[in-house]
């Protein structure tokens, strides 16, 4: 990695890193709603048999507390400093800098995530496992799998913020399409339940048309083994193919943005 | 010629409520037909009232902003096709915008600013050890940006936007809501750049004191508009400002006294204060004239005032 990049990803990781109690309030947060999460599959398990469409005990364990742990490093929930800086006019700022806004932003979010997932990513897990007990992979290549498809998720995540972030260059204020945004990219991206549960129709139009799946549901299956090998590698493709759709989506709305740009204040 | 921008516009669809449902758009021209040139080295003194078009006019020379009209360039580029190659050779300060890491100590923004612009390490310490020696910045270059004072940030945001050793600096009300101490120290680090000769400054401001400690030339902008491009002396020979003599006296002043070259203008305190206004005489000869006509207590020549002249410019522009 060349050493913009580095230096990008270094600032991200740092400032988050200032921010101690944040962190920790948040780490608890989670695990809080980890627990709840946990019991309510689990007994919705138990009242039909012990599995929950094709999740085991231990798979349905695994699935709600890297789920909660994900959601941090992820970060779906929160939006980038974009939409503020256009609404504020500050954004002058990045577009006077050599380098394309769009790729400063996307290591500096790395960088957060890498912060997250050192903190806010470990405290549910480590829970979990203590108080549950969490499944363990067969396959060691499980555990390479599921790190690429974290890295291609936080992408895939940031790709979708960032063009929420550009909508502000046309509406200003985005708090509506970011309310749309946190309902729908819980509801479809497997935060709330397992999109197995859904009917096949509907879950297999989400896998396919929309990048929700990749957010978390991707990485998740791929942790807790669902379908072999194989079929793990087809749903980073599937995350590779988004990612890369996505990019190219914000490279093209950014282009037209700043064209009828109008900077905010005197 | 570094600077050089023709018959420059930039027009604003403003859309205002007419009746209930009706809308009516308007086109509102925020600048309107600048022409403007710059030669390398110079120090320029951009002003104009409040929503006059000066800082749309720096964000269409630093290609944030699409000219509606007119042709632009700057080092040889033109700036919105080539914002990012332009990027590396001019630095642009925003008073009221930062482009410092909120978060993040000031040190640290300038390390990052190293790596974005890829500044050789020996090049970047040798520019932060000059803008620390003149600016001060040690006491708080460890300090996270959300803690700095204006002042501070100020000085932060100066040398943030030199690190790279920028062609072109573009400074957009730098001094704006500081203090006297900080103003200077502005003022005292600008006149440095200058003198050394590096950077080609494009200054706007409301300050009429940054214009006079620091501008050789003098572009007013006003409605959009050029009004004045040229020397503070040429503003005041057009405007006719003129010196004034104020003199206190022992006695009244004779009613009907004139002198050759200077108008009486005021004559206050029970006819024992006296203001003059030259016309067209050298100050020492009306006041040789003046001490053999009256018996003089005390006497002050005072230079015209630039707030008077931009004030009375702004208003017969408007």
């Amino acid at each position: 990695m060349a050493r913009v990049q580095t230096a990008l990803v270094a600032a991200g990781f740092r400032r988050y890193a200032t921010y101690r109690q944040a962190t920790f309030a948040g780490a608890f947060t989670n695990t809080v709603f980890g627990y709840l999460r946990c019991y309510i599959l689990l007994s919705v398990a138990a009242t039909a048999g012990g599995t929950m469409v094709g999740y085991d005990r231990s798979q349905l364990v695994s699935y709600v507390w890297l789920g909660q742990g994900l959601l941090a490093v992820v970060n779906s929930w929160t939006m980038l400093d974009l939409a503020e800086r256009v609404r504020t006019g500050d954004v002058v700022a990045d577009l006077l800098r050599p380098v394309d806004p769009l790729w400063t932003y996307l290591w500096t979010d790395i960088g957060r995530a890498a912060f997250a997932a050192l903190t806010r990513f470990v405290v549910p897990l480590v829970v979990g496992a203590i108080a549950f007990g969490l499944y363990v992979p067969r396959s060691l290549l499980t555990y390479p799998l599921f790190v690429l498809s974290t890295l291609l998720a936080i992408v895939v995540c940031f790709a979708c913020r960032y063009l929420i972030g550009l909508t502000a260059f046309w509406l200003l204020d985005i708090r509506g399409v970011m309310m749309f945004w946190v309902f729908v990219s819980g509801a479809a991206s497997g935060l709330y339940f397992p999109l197995a549960v859904l009917p096949e129709w509907l879950s297999t139009v989400l896998w396919v048309a929309t990048p929700f799946p990749s957010l978390l549901q991707a990485p998740l299956d791929i942790a807790v083994e669902r379908g072999g090998t194989g079929h793990a590698l087809l749903v980073c493709l599937g995350q590779v193919m988004w990612m890369v759709l996505l990019l190219l989506l914000c490279r093209w709305v950014q282009t037209r943005a700043v064209r009828k740009l109008v900077v905010q204040g005197g | 010629m570094i600077i050089s921008a023709r018959g420059l516009r930039k027009e604003f669809t403003v859309s205002r409520k007419v009746g209930r449902f009706r809308r009516e758009r308007h086109v509102v021209s925020a600048v309107d037909g600048v022409d403007l040139t710059v030669e390398r080295g110079e120090l320029l003194g951009y002003i104009g009232p409040n929503g006059a078009g000066k800082s749309t006019t720096l964000k269409m020379l630093t290609g944030v902003l699409t000219p509606s009209a007119g042709e632009v360039s700057v080092c040889g580029l033109e700036p919105v096709a080539k914002r990012t190659t332009l990027a590396r050779r001019i630095g642009v300060v925003f008073g009221q915008r930062s482009q410092l890491w909120w978060d993040l100590p000031l040190e640290e923004s300038f390390s990052l600013l190293r790596h974005i612009y890829r500044v050789p390490e020996g090049d970047h310490a040798a520019r932060l050890k000059q803008c620390t020696d003149l600016l001060g910045l040690d006491e708080f270059q460890r300090t996270p940006v959300r803690q700095l004072s204006l002042g501070q940030r100020m000085r932060g945001e100066l040398t943030a936007a030199l690190l790279h050793g920028p062609e072109v600096l573009f400074l957009d009300e730098p001094t704006i809501g500081l203090d006297v101490l900080s103003k200077q120290a502005v003022r005292t680090f600008l006149a440095d750049v200058d003198k050394r000769g590096d950077n080609t400054v494009v200054l706007t401001t409301h300050d009429l004191a940054d214009i006079e400690k620091l501008c050789r030339r003098l572009v007013v902008i006003d409605h959009g508009r050029v009004v004045h491009d040229g020397t503070l002396d040429e503003l005041h020979a057009r405007y006719r400002s003129r010196r004034t003599i104020v003199a206190d006296l022992d006695n009244p002043w004779p009613e009907g006294l004139t002198l050759p070259g200077a108008v009486v203008t005021a004559v206050e305190a029970d006819a024992r204060r006296v203001t003059l206004t030259l016309d067209g005489m050298a100050a020492g000869e009306v006041v040789a004239a003046l001490a053999q006509a009256v018996s003089l207590r005390d006497l002050s020549v005072q230079e015209p005032d630039i707030e008077d002249v931009v004030a009375r410019l702004y208003r017969d522009e408007s």
